[in-house]
This record gives structure tokens, sequence and C-alpha cells, in this order.
């Protein structure tokens, strides 16, 4: 993407005035998509963004710019804004010599999507519209998307640090509207892998779409959800956002850190049921949030953060841990070259457990049953954490029963880890997410197996 | 510095005959810092840009945009645009806004004076927030985070239809998430100032409110379900303003997802309630002298002392309503193509304080703050409920700190529920504007 020597020169342009520690990150990202919406595929849209961004460490500050301008000159330009920000004081030239750094790559891509003519992608959308609609005249309205990106980055430090990744990912989503008696209701369905167009030989378009319209009319006949605390069981797959709330956000090392975690200061000790083995793993093939490195150039790795219920470690960024001399963790991420990174999750996910799901639901008397989940959002403070219910019934005598009413669940983290009294053994990955953060957005995957919260607050307004 | 209407017109030209053409270009200047324990530990300041290209042909709609002005890169994406809009399929009603007639406000929304402010200042202001709200309450215990950011952002559309309009605005904020903590428990709370002028922000009215918000919820409980008053503050009314903007938006309501479709005329609220969509208005952080296609923005009228009187339309949306654009569309910046939607939405106040309003309050519940409101509200089918925390209201006075709990109802339910409008207009830096709301008889989830 750069010549090395240019990298070189940039680098120690950041570093004239001195400096602790400097970085260039180079990204190059393509996008493309197609959108279907009202019976109509209404627009294709391509995109490209080219650009670097430039950090320079002095003491505890950060000095950032960024550029879109990657010539030497607009690169040096950045390198002394970076500079200047960081409000260096001494002065001194370093010379930084780069040595290149390979990763595994998790998976490869076998159809770039930019060699598939964009006839095939509106294909796509078509078949899942005439699905959806197939479904039943309930369906009034569907609105379908494919999208693809193709980002390739570069990072090299001061450290001498060179290391690049070419992240390719590809994505459908549908979203029905039925009409009925009760009024309108929605259904949504998505699958997103790191993967090229190769995605539609794995995946029916025909699924995601018939998955999308049986939930919009499952939900016609939904009643009010119960308000009040009770029994949760939540299904396979789409449950993974309770634990990116409940502790995944809880376990970044920057907000613990800042005081700002109920999990700060708890290394070691039993902070949730000893059925709880919870990983964040970056290296998980063909996953969402899979990478070959993060965006500070650290290999991508597996990672156990609550292992039998014990916390072992947090979530790490690169700086974090080089100034604690400790291993890296492969968490540094950021939305584009124009923001700064942090700590996040890349896959975070729960190990499957040992019970039947079926005897999870038989053994609960009365309660709800989560089958999809939506986004939700966390104090981590407080770690009071809420998240929504988009496809969820009531659990009576034992038994799956009606379906209710959209809405959402609400909890303490570490009350609700302690009260996880069941894990199945059906594990399963669910759908592609994008994490927000401080108002950066990075892909981020999660899954769980069936499991059991004994009491947590359901938003309903049903008595 | 160039000239946006300069590169916009550059990109017009690439147009071929038979086609529109239209040119949406960005390009903003921000500084961001954020302090932690007495030092600076992030300061940024970057230059941001791109151009959006429409291209409509044969009735069809293509679009491409590109982060940089580099000529090359733009005639890339001037190629994309159209070669997309081959693929679409056909809309007889497929176009660009044309000249309508009116003419743009005279709004001021540019203070030159912000790009002159020396950093140092700025991280001056940021550092004597930090240090003030710590001394404010031994219990405050540190920082999620206290930040600056200023934008002085430029806009400019030119289309083959006739359409060239530039506009700019600049803003600035500070915001502070202070931790209080007392023993084992931490709370956090946030307060902020904003104005578009650094000489606007208002640091003791953000030390005041970040230290309120987060130390008067320490101790707080979960309280029991039931259904009681709810008393929204004008931080939380504002986000649920937002909501019910969305849903009458042009594009919704054409794509038969809007709850209020058909429903022009009606009785959808409580008479105390009239919602007006207003760019116009200086006052609006979403202020605007043109929409996102280059039309004048205008005063909308959408509820009525409780009628819905109509809903926002872009170029688009109109076409297929058979009526004119509202002025409002709306995009989420170069990389996307424009929408219908509200940028200054505000309710009409009422005559009452805020004070008066919970002292009339029997039993009750003040929320200051919501969360899960992208998860747990479908503006679709109406079904509403947000995590909350706030405090209790006796006998018209605050009581005991809450948290855990969720608010429930429906949005059409909501906006028949509502008893009272506060007199306290606040201006907050989103699409809406918040004031007090009083709502009789809302589901609340606890323990």
């Amino acid at each position: 993407m750069l010549d090395e020597s240019v990298i070189e020169r940039t680098l120690a342009a950041a570093l004239r005035t001195g400096g602790d520690f400097a970085e260039v990150f180079v990204e190059d990202k393509r996008t493309s998509a197609a959108m279907l919406d009202d019976g109509r595929v209404e627009e294709l849209s391509s995109g490209r963004d080219r650009g670097a961004g430039i950090r320079v460490v002095v003491g505890d500050t950060t000095g950032f710019a960024h550029t879109a301008d990657l010539t030497p000159a607009g690169l040096s330009a950045a390198a002394e804004a970076a500079a200047a920000a960081a409000r260096s004081g001494g002065g001194g030239v370093r010379q930084v010599a780069l040595s290149r750094r390979t990763a595994p790559r998790p998976n490869q891509i076998e159809v770039m999507p930019e060699t598939v003519g964009k006839g095939a992608k509106v294909d796509l959308l078509r078949r899942a519209d005439e699905t959806a609609r197939a479904e039943g005249g309930a369906i009034r309205q569907v609105r379908a998307r494919y999208g693809d990106s193709r980002r390739q980055i570069l990072v090299a430090n001061s450290d001498g640090l060179l290391a690049g990744d070419d992240q390719v990912r590809t994505l459908f989503v549908v979203s029905s509207v039925a009409f009925g008696d009760t009024g309108m209701q929605t259904g949504y369905e998505s699958i997103g892998r790191t993967v090229g167009f190769e995605l539609f030989d794995r995946y029916e378009v025909e699924d995601v779409a018939r998955a999308s319209a049986r939930r919009a009319i499952t939900k016609l006949a939904a009643r009010p959800a119960p308000s009040g605390t009770l029994p949760v069981v939540i299904g396979p797959g789409g449950g993974g956002v309770l634990f990116h709330e409940a502790c995944g956000h809880g376990l970044e090392k920057d907000l613990v850190d800042k005081g700002a975690s109920v999990f700060k200061g708890r290394l070691g000790q039993q902070v949730a049921s000893p059925l709880v083995t919870l990983v964040d793993d970056g290296t998980m093939a063909e996953e969402w949030g899979c990478f070959s490195i993060d965006d500070e150039g650290t290999p991508a790795q597996r990672n156990v953060l609550i292992e039998e219920g014990v916390l072992t470690d947090y979530m790490w960024d690169f700086l974090r841990s080089r100034k604690e001399g400790r291993p890296t963790s492969g968490n540094g991420r950021r939305q584009s070259y124009q923001h700064l990174p942090m700590v996040r999750m890349t896959n975070t996910y729960l190990l499957g457990g040992e019970s039947d799901p079926a005897d999870i639901v038989s053994s609960t008397e009365s309660g709800v049953y989560v089958a999809s989940l939506g986004g939700g959002q966390v104090n981590t403070a407080s770690g009071d954490f809420v998240f929504g219910m988009t496809e969820a019934y009531l659990i009576e005598g034992g038994e799956i029963t009606e379906p209710i009413r959209e809405g959402n669940l609400i909890g303490n983290g570490p009350k609700v880890l302690a009260e996880i009294d069941a894990v199945g053994n059906d594990f399963a990955m669910g759908h592609p997410g994008t994490c927000g953060k401080d108002g950066q957005g990075v892909p981020v995957g999660d899954g769980v197996p069936t499991l059991r919260v004994k009491a947590l607050t359901v938003g309903g307004t049903a008595a | 510095m160039t000239d946006l209407l300069d590169v916009a017109d550059a990109v017009a030209a690439l147009a071929h005959d038979g086609e529109q053409l239209e040119a949406y270009v960005e390009r903003s200047r921000d500084t961001q810092v954020r302090v932690h324990d007495g030092g600076v530990e992030q300061l940024a300041v970057a230059e941001s840009l791109g151009v959006g290209v429409r291209v409509v042909r044969d009735h069809r709609q293509g679009f491409a945009y590109c982060g940089t002005f580099d000529a090359g890169a733009l005639g890339e994406a001037v190629a994309e645009a159209r070669d997309n809009a081959a693929f679409a399929e056909p809309d007889d009603l497929a176009g660009l806004a044309k000249p309508d007639g009116v003419e743009p406000a005279a709004l001021d929304l540019w203070r030159p004076g912000l790009a002159e402010v020396p950093t140092d200042r700025k991280v001056d202001l940021l550092l004597e927030l930090e240090r003030a709200v710590r001394a404010a309450d031994g219990r405050i215990s540190g920082f999620e985070s206290c930040d600056y950011a200023d934008v002085l952002g430029e806009s400019a559309v030119v289309t083959t239809t006739g359409i060239r309009r530039a506009t700019r605005a600049t803003g600035c904020e500070i915001v502070a998430y202070p931790l209080a903590t007392d023993g084992d428990e931490t709370q956090l709370g946030f307060g902020f100032s904003v104005g578009r002028a650094f000489e606007e922000l208002d640091l003791d009215a953000t030390v005041r409110e970040a230290v309120e918000r987060s130390v008067r919820l320490l101790g707080a409980t979960q309280p029991p379900s039931g259904r009681l008053t709810i008393v929204l503050d004008p931080w939380v009314t504002a986000q649920l303003v937002g909501v019910v903007a969305g849903t009458l938006s042009g594009e919704e309501v054409v794509k038969g997802r809007s709850l209020f479709a058909e429903r022009v005329g009606e009785q959808v609220a409580t008479p105390a309630l009239t919602l007006l969509e207003d760019p116009t208005d200086v006052r609006a952080w979403g202020a605007a002298t043109i929409d996102d296609e280059g039309l004048a923005t205008r005063r909308v009228p959408l509820v009525d002392y409780g009628v819905l009187r109509g809903f926002v339309h872009s170029t688009w949306t109109a076409r297929r309503s058979g009526t004119t654009s509202t002025g409002s569309a709306v995009r989420g910046g170069f990389k996307t193509t424009p929408s219908a939607g509200c940028r200054a939405a505000r309710l009409l106040p009422g005559p009452t304080g805020p004070a008066e309003l919970l002292a009339g309050v029997d039993d009750g519940v003040l929320v200051q703050d919501v969360s899960g409101l992208h998860s747990g509200v479908n503006a679709v089918s109406g079904d509403l409920s947000t995590g909350a925390q706030g405090l209790r209201i006796r006998g018209g006075e605050l009581a005991e700190p809450l948290r855990e709990f969720t608010i429930a109802s429906t949005l059409q339910r909501l906006l028949h529920d509502v008893t009272a409008v506060g007199n306290d207009l606040t201006w907050l830096p989103m699409s809406a504007a918040g004031v007090t709301l009083v709502v009789g008889d809302v589901s609340i989830s606890g323990a």
C-alpha cells in the first residue's frame, strides 16, 4: 500500500520533536451495496475511502491526526500535526527500522466480491423479496440489503513493527413487515461472514427471507410481554449479546483502568456461576469479528476471559500491554483510519455445557423463552445492562407457548452471571453485529448455547 | 482553502447528456480533546472530506462516494454511480430536487472565531471542568471520560437540475461522565454544554449537572413493578420525540412502515401535544438553511393540539405522496443517499415549570436517563420498552434513587397518556429539543 521507506520517514517525522511511540495506520476500504425496498431494486452504491491515521505518544498523552493524502508530503504533514498534538517537549532524531511481521489468516477468500457482477448481487435481492412475500398475504413490506467490503490495512510503529491485513466481509439482511388485526410487526434476519461471494454457496438467501417473514408473522399473534422478574431461557446462537453487555464491555481494560467497571480488581475471583466459561476469539474463522491482525498490528488471539466462573483476564490494547510488559491480547480496534484504536471485543461466546436444551425448558415452570435478541446497552460502572428481545415466547408449565411482543430486559452484570443455572450442549454462533463504543462501530460476533438465568427483569406491560 | 461549490461544480460538469447528476460535498475540521487525572490523554486534530454522487438515468438511480477531492477519484465515483444506475429498477418518480422558489432563511450558524481559539484554552477549560467536578463532591471518584470537541462543518450541493447551494455551521461541546463511588457501589452520571462559539460553553452548569446526575444515584435500588406516573427529564423527552419524529418520515409513510401513515387529520395524541419540525430556528442544534438535497429548510407542522397534520418529505417521498418537498432531506454524511427526516423537532412548551409539575405528582418516578432505546423500541409496531434510572417522587417531592427498571408502553398510547408539557424547552445536541413531560399510567418493571 505504501513504500516502506515512506513509512519509515513518516515515523521519523512523527518523532522528530521527541515522543515515546509513533504509529502509522493506513487503510484502503472499498464497499459495495445493493438495496431492495418496496418491491423494487432501489439503488446500488459503491464507495472508496483511503487514508492514514498517525498517533504519537508522549508520556501519558496521545496526539492523533489523519489524512486522506497518502503522498509523502501529506503523510509528513499529518505526522507533524500528531506530534504537535502530543505537545512533545524534548527533541532528537530517531531512526525506525521496520521488520515485517506476518500473522496467519483465519480463513481464505474464495470469490472476491469485486470480481462478481452487479447483476448477480441484484438477483439475490429479488429472490429474497419473492420468498418473503410468498410466506403469506400478511407480509406487507420487505427490505433486503446486500453489502460487501474489502478493507486493506497496514500498521507500522516505532517499535519496528510492520504488518498488514486484507479483510473481506459479505452481509445479507432481510427485514419484513407483517400486517394484521393487531397492527404491524417486524421480522429481521441476517447472515454475515468474513468471506467473499461464496457466502451464497453455503447459505440460501431464501432461508434468510423466510426466517425474517415468519418472525414478523409470528409476532402478529403476540400478546404483551410480562412485566416483572422471571426466569429467562435464552435460545442458542443469538443470545450472545447477553454476555457482550453483561460483562464483555466491563472486561475492556481501558474502562477497568478508569474505575468505570464493576469487574475492576476482581481478577482470580469467582464472578459468575461455575457453568460460565467465556471466550473472546478473534481467530474464529469466518466469524464476523475475526481478522488476521487487529488495528494495532497484533495478531488475533483466542483469550479465555472467564473460566468456570473465575475471572482470568481482561481484554487489552497494544499500548496498555506494552506499558505493563505483558502479552498482547489482540483487542485494539478502530472504526477507520480517522479514529484512534480502543479495547474492543471480537467474537465473544459462552462455551457449551452439558444440559439438554429441552430439559432446560421443561424444568422451567413459568418464564420467558427468548429465541432472538436485538441489541443492548450497558453502564459498565454500575453493571446495569439492557438487551432487546426480537422474538420471544412465554414458558408455561415447562412448555414454550405463546409469542410475546418486543421489549427490553434489564439486569445487573455480576448478578446475572451468578444466576445462570443451566447451560445447554447446543452451542451456536449468532448474527453478525456492530458494536458501538465511544462513537465508533466495529464488526463483532457472539454465540451461546441454550441457557437459563434464574431471574431477569422483563420490561413488558402485562401484569 | 478549496471552495466546496467549485468541487461540486467540477463533479456536476462530468454529467453526460440525458442524465441528472448531483454532487454532495462535505468537509469538516474537527478538534477533540480528552483529559484524565489532570493531564491531556488524547488530542486529535483532523480535516475530513468527501463527495457523494447520485446519477439518475432512464429513471434509475445509482450512487457512489469517495473520501477525497482528488480529481481522478471523483471521476471514478461518477463513472461508478452511472454504472450502478444501470442495475437499479426503473422508477418514474426517480429524480433530483429542482429549485422550488423558496429562499433559504438567513441563519447565523457560523462562528469563524471558533477556528482561532488556541488549543491551550480548550485544554484549560476541560482541565478546569475535571477539577471542578471532583472538588464539588468527595464522592466523585473519577471519570469515564471528560471531553471537548468542536467542528467547523461545511457542505455544498450542485445538481444538473439547477440546485447550487452551500451551507456551513460551527459547534463545540464539553461533556463529562463522572463516576460517583460509595463503598462498593459506583454510579455514572453526565453533564454537558454545547454552543456554536467557544464562549457559549457553560462550565458551571456542566459541573452542576454532572455532579448531581451521578451522586444522586448512589444507593439506588430496584423498584417493584407496577403502573405509575412518570416525569421525563428534557434529556429523555428529546430522545422519545426523536423516535416519534422518525415515524413521521415520508420515507416510512410511503413504504407502509409508519404507524401514522393513514391518520392525517385524526387525534393521535392528547390535545396538550403540539409537535413541529423547525430547522429555521437558530437555537436548534440541527438548525440549517438548506436540506441535504439543497432545498431551503422550512417550518413543518406535524401535530397540532394532538391532531396529526402531516409528514416531513424529501423530493422523492413528496412525489410519491403527491405533494411537494418540505425541505427535509437528510443524509448520514456523504456516504449515503438522502432520506426524509427531522433535524430540529420540538414540542410546543406548556405553561407550567418543571418544579410545579413535579409538585403535582403524588406517587411517581422522575426518569433521568434511559438506555436501550435502539433495542427496546420498535417504531413500526409501536412497542416501547427502555431501561431507566431516576428518582422516586413521593407527595410531590423527589425521594430515593431507583435503577435497574424499565418503563414500557406503546408509542400510540404514550402520546395519549401525556398529561402535561413543561415550559422548560431545552436545546440539546440531537435532532429534537427536550422539555419536561408528565405521562400517566406507565408500566414499570422491576423486582
